[in-house]
């Protein structure tokens, strides 16, 4: 029977939802048990939060103050020892989980399954290559651990509130190395909704213009209370930070309702989108290519339809 | 200093890949090939630090077919030192590409090995970090800038968060993000040139290295299309249908 250590992603002593997510997949491969590991150099928050989610049998803490950070190089070592016993270690696709796994996997010898969509049995999953151009089914050997990512916009979090599981603190026998150092988390300040997980997300591309010209993207969020997203071209056009940029190498979304808006949908993009909900695409040339997978599309003068939108609101 | 930068030949970026009808793989034949992005902004920064002085030597390194001769040229001809071709007819997962990769660091003793984050044909993310893991090195991952002094890396690195900077040691392997450069042009005297650079070809069963195949791929298959929706003639319409969805 399957047992899995689903690896608890935090920041600023918080549980990400990136966490429930993995969860989910781990409850889909139908094993014994599903164990979070917490890894933190306070875990006791964020232990509590992980013993609320439905489907966890157990929380594990290994607080260090070397875990303040999640450093790949210090956090391996100890999900590796701590892996003994479990036939699956999943990891949320996130920056973290993509930076951390496959140095655990490479640890234990074993080949990573990146970005699961789908569980198909205990060692099958689907997984999207090509920019999500296609989809494989990938068998991984069951007499290896398996190490996967998990696509967070294919699963929905977990429920939280009505399950309390104990958390027991555990210590690993691993050497720490000292070679990688922690600087500094240089955070844009935002008090809109987080982009990953929020229900409503507005992006904007190149068509908005300029980094001024944004605030007519970030004001018609806000008016609906949505999370704000950007294009390739815009975060490298300086319209917008990094943390923002949605597709195949920025994040994965997949929100109930996603506004396009001045973006003509390169397939990198597309990739990053291809789950929400509901499409809507704004944008002045009606043969861009993001109309071919908007539920609802617009063609217009981005800057004369915004306040027309917000007056019909 | 040597650095080793991994030029992976990739489907071009602007080919929309097809599925083969039986799901048996997806049509590479007489599709564009080029190299992958990320690996471009890899050499690319290796060039800009040879230039800096932080480096005297770069090696671009390919692992496939005969015929990747051609690909490792084009990496000579932007500025590369030499190649190294490791020679093989299979496809190559990760965790054995890291192994290649480390017999090859015993052989260079490289100060730095940049990859790119991913190749945009299996998009795994993975390669950098399980070299860096079976090396016992530093992994700088998802790099936008790079600093070498006094022996060790100072990268800024894209995470989901914002940007998060660290220290390594070197050696160190570092993964590139796209806003790290911006690679250069090959020009056509340098295409000229690189006919005279050196390409190592190795065979790659007398690296004795383990060929990893826990993973099989089973079945391949197109992505579930969306269906094309409505276009509204304005703004009001658009708000009507989106709060008779509740979505507003």
């Amino acid at each position: 029977m399957s047992k899995i250590l689903v690896i608890a992603e935090h920041l600023g002593g918080k549980l990400n939802s990136s966490t429930a997510r993995a969860v989910s997949a781990a409850v889909a491969v139908k094993g014994e048990a599903i164990d979070v590991l917490v890894l933190a150099e306070n875990a006791g928050a964020i232990a509590a939060e992980a013993a609320k989610i439905e489907g966890v049998s157990r929380v594990l803490t290994i607080a260090r103050p070397e875990n303040a950070h999640p450093l790949a190089a210090v956090l391996a070592p100890q999900i590796a020892k701590a892996a003994a016993g479990y036939s699956h270690v999943f990891v949320p696709s996130t920056t973290f989980g993509k930076d951390l796994a496959p140095r655990v996997a490479a640890l234990l010898g074993v080949a990573q399954v990146s970005d699961v969509m789908s569980v198909e049995a205990a060692h099958t999953f689907k997984r999207p290559i090509y920019a999500g151009n296609a989809i494989i089914t990938v068998e991984a050997d069951p007499a290896h651990t398996v190490v996967a990512t998990i696509r967070t916009a294919s699963w929905s979090a977990a429920a939280s509130g009505s399950n309390s599981v104990p958390v027991e603190a555990i210590t690993v026998d691993a050497a720490l190395p000292t070679h990688t150092r922690f600087v500094e988390l240089q955070q844009g300040k935002s008090d809109r909704p987080d982009l990953q997980s929020a229900r409503k997300v507005v992006s904007g591309g190149r068509g908005v213009g300029s980094k001024e010209n944004f605030d007519i993207i970030y004001k018609f969020a806000d008016r609906i209370g949505a999370a704000v997203g950007a294009s390739r071209a815009a975060v490298d056009a300086g319209y917008c930070p990094n943390e923002m940029q949605v597709g195949q190498t920025g994040k994965i979304i997949a929100p109930e309702l996603y506004m396009a808006i001045g973006i003509s949908g390169a397939i990198q993009h597309l990739t990053g989108i291809k789950d929400a909900g509901t499409i809507v695409a704004i944008n002045k040339d009606g043969e861009a290519p993001i109309f071919e997978v908007a539920d609802f599309g617009l063609v217009g003068d981005l800057f004369k339809l915004i306040p027309e939108l917000e007056l019909s609101l | 200093m040597k650095i080793l930068v991994g030029y992976k030949r990739v489907v071009d970026y602007n080919v929309r890949i097809q599925v083969k009808p039986d799901g048996s793989g997806v049509v590479t034949d007489g599709v564009k090939l080029s190299a992958n992005p990320f690996d471009d902004i890899a050499l690319e920064e290796a060039l800009r630090l040879r230039e800096k002085g932080v480096a005297e030597e770069v090696i671009v390194v390919g692992i496939g077919p005969a015929d990747l001769t051609a690909h490792l040229r084009n990496g000579l001809a932007m500025g590369a030192n030499r190649a190294i071709h490791v020679s093989t007819a299979d496809a190559v997962q990760p965790l054995t590409a890291a192994r290649v990769f480390l017999k090859l660091i015993e052989k260079e003793q490289p100060g730095l090995v940049i990859l790119g984050k991913q190749a945009i044909d299996d998009d795994a993310n993975q390669t950098g970090q399980m070299l860096a893991a079976l090396w016992d090195r530093p992994q700088a991952t998802f790099a936008s800038k790079v600093e070498i002094a006094n022996g060790k890396a100072t990268v800024t690195r894209e995470v989901d968060a914002g940007l998060e900077v660290i220290e390594a040691e070197l050696p160190a392997v570092i993964t590139t993000d796209l806003r790290l450069n911006e690679p250069r042009f090959i020009k056509l005297p340098d295409i000229m040139k690189a006919k005279s650079k050196p390409i190592d070809v190795i065979e790659f069963g007398s690296l004795g290295v383990e060929a990893n195949d826990h993973l099989k791929t089973t079945h391949y298959a197109a992505p579930a299309k969306r269906s094309k929706g409505v276009m509204v003639k304005d703004a009001a319409e658009l708000i009507a249908a989106l709060k008779q969805k509740g979505l507003l």
